[in-house]
């Protein structure tokens, strides 16, 4: 059975835990066990965290790594933005000894060390490369058959250089996992195109960042969908919370809430009370 | 004709290079990262300008700038670049000098605040662990929130990197 250290970061526990519970049962039923890293921090945050002080990062990171490290398993992260931080920090710890050699003077604070082992994994590119879409479908109780918008998010395949998934510009993977529900992910423009809330731009610049979003929502509007579904809390959190300032009412669903419909979980255990733009199923 | 003398400066392209922005001086001005520029088509953000203004070591120009922390860390420019010049690293080094030097925004100041005084970006509040209750789960997530040696040794590696500077007051 494949196992993982299973990493919460910041947005899934703390503002939508409907995310952490549909993963838990859906890794359940697909027969993938989730264990969790006790005493886990922030990736930190790629975007900023790392923006302020990269050691700072890199060290923290590290710990995080080296926490998984020692269970002995893989990291699976839910968000785009922990799997950007870690699997670059893993990355950089891999490939410049020298930087791994002064992540552990920093550990050695702690009684820690980190031997720059961990492989991080986005949740997305377990389902599809790990479990398969055939398990998918054979795990589905209740076939779907809504239109919706697959939405990537940026760190989850970029920089794809380092992280081999899927082509960047053309993505499938997402809308095969979507489709694999009996949904149709539905075309649409700029498909790629940013949330808006990444590199600290939602915290400091809100209206620059609603303009991504609204741009993104009008192309996902035009395309007919009835839902939005995203493999990051993070694109999650800013579709949720900006639709109501941009008018609109697409509701958003996280890749694991939508297999927790199609896996027969009930409303009240898919956390979508949450949720400011109302999920109606 | 006006003459404006510039130099590029190997003591900057280390030092950016120090902080994980490597390979600068590899931009050759295409313009294929402004052209595909989400950012710059919402702001006065100019990709290419920035990549040279770092070639001429235009520190203090940059790091003072307000583009500077208009770019949303999307990757479109670095995956089109046809130098593969990884100019989101270049970014995040120059942003690490902006802080360094001072540069930093209130909203930013309370993220990285956040993190030194509760081992997260947002805080938990009785709304969350209510729902987290409702749904089975523990109130507090299995983090640095509940385990308070976690939390300590967390906290030790943000002091021995200096991140208390930035969250001082």
């Amino acid at each position: 059975m494949a196992k993982y250290a299973f990493f919460l970061g910041c947005i899934a526990p703390l503002r939508y835990p409907g995310i952490e519970k549909s993963t838990r049962v859906v890794f359940d039923r697909l027969g993938v066990e989730l264990v969790d890293i006790q005493g886990a921090s922030c990736c930190p945050a790629p975007g900023v965290i790392r923006a302020f002080n990269r050691t700072t990062w890199l060290a923290a990171a590290a710990r995080n790594l080296a926490l998984a490290e020692k269970m002995g398993l893989p990291i699976v992260t839910i968000c785009n933005g922990c799997y950007g931080s870690l699997f670059e920090a893993a990355d950089v710890l891999a490939k410049e000894p020298e930087q791994l050699a002064k992540v552990n003077d920093v550990l050695k604070t702690i009684g820690m060390e980190y031997k720059g082992t961990t492989k991080v994994y986005h949740f997305a590119d377990v389902l599809y490369r790990e479990v398969g879409i055939d398990k998918i479908k054979a795990a589905v109780t209740k076939p779907l058959s809504y239109g919706v918008a697959a939405f990537y998010g940026c760190h989850f395949l970029k920089p794809s250089s380092i992280k081999n998934i899927d082509d960047s510009e053309n993505p499938h993977i997402l809308d095969d996992l979507i489709e694999a529900t009996g949904c149709k992910s539905l075309p649409r423009k700029q498909k790629t195109l940013c949330c808006g809330s990444g590199g600290g731009l939602k915290a400091a610049f809100g209206d620059v960042a609603k303009e991504f979003t609204k741009t993104n929502l009008e192309n996902i509007q035009a395309s007919g969908a009835q839902f939005i579904v995203d493999v990051c809390p993070f694109c999650h959190l800013q579709f949720d919370s900006a639709q109501k300032d941009l008018g609109f009412n697409i509701p958003v669903l996280h890749l694991s809430q939508l297999y927790g419909i199609a896996m027969g979980m009930s409303e009240d255990e898919l956390g979508l009370s949450a949720h400011k733009v109302p999920v109606k199923l | 004709m006006i003459h404006i003398e510039v130099k590029s400066n190997p003591e900057f392209e280390k030092e950016l290079a120090a902080l994980g922005g490597a390979d600068v001086k590899l931009c050759f001005q295409c313009g294929t990262c402004t052209a595909s520029c989400p950012s710059g088509r919402r702001t006065s953000y100019r990709v290419r300008k920035i990549m040279r203004m770092a070639q001429l070591d235009m520190k203090e120009e940059i790091i003072s700038s307000q583009e500077l922390w208009e770019c949303s860390t999307c990757y479109t420019c670095v995956e089109r670049c046809p130098r593969q010049v990884p100019i989101v690293d270049v970014i995040v080094a120059l942003r690490n000098m902006a802080v360094a030097a001072g540069h930093i925004y209130p909203a930013h100041k309370k993220t990285a605040v956040n993190l030194y005084k509760t081992g997260h970006t947002v805080p938990i509040n009785d709304e969350i662990k209510a729902q987290r209750k409702a749904l089975g789960l523990p109130e507090v997530p299995p983090t640095v929130l509940s385990d308070s040696a976690a939390a300590a040794d967390l906290k030790k590696i943000l002091d021995a990197t200096k991140f208390d500077v930035i969250c001082k007051e």
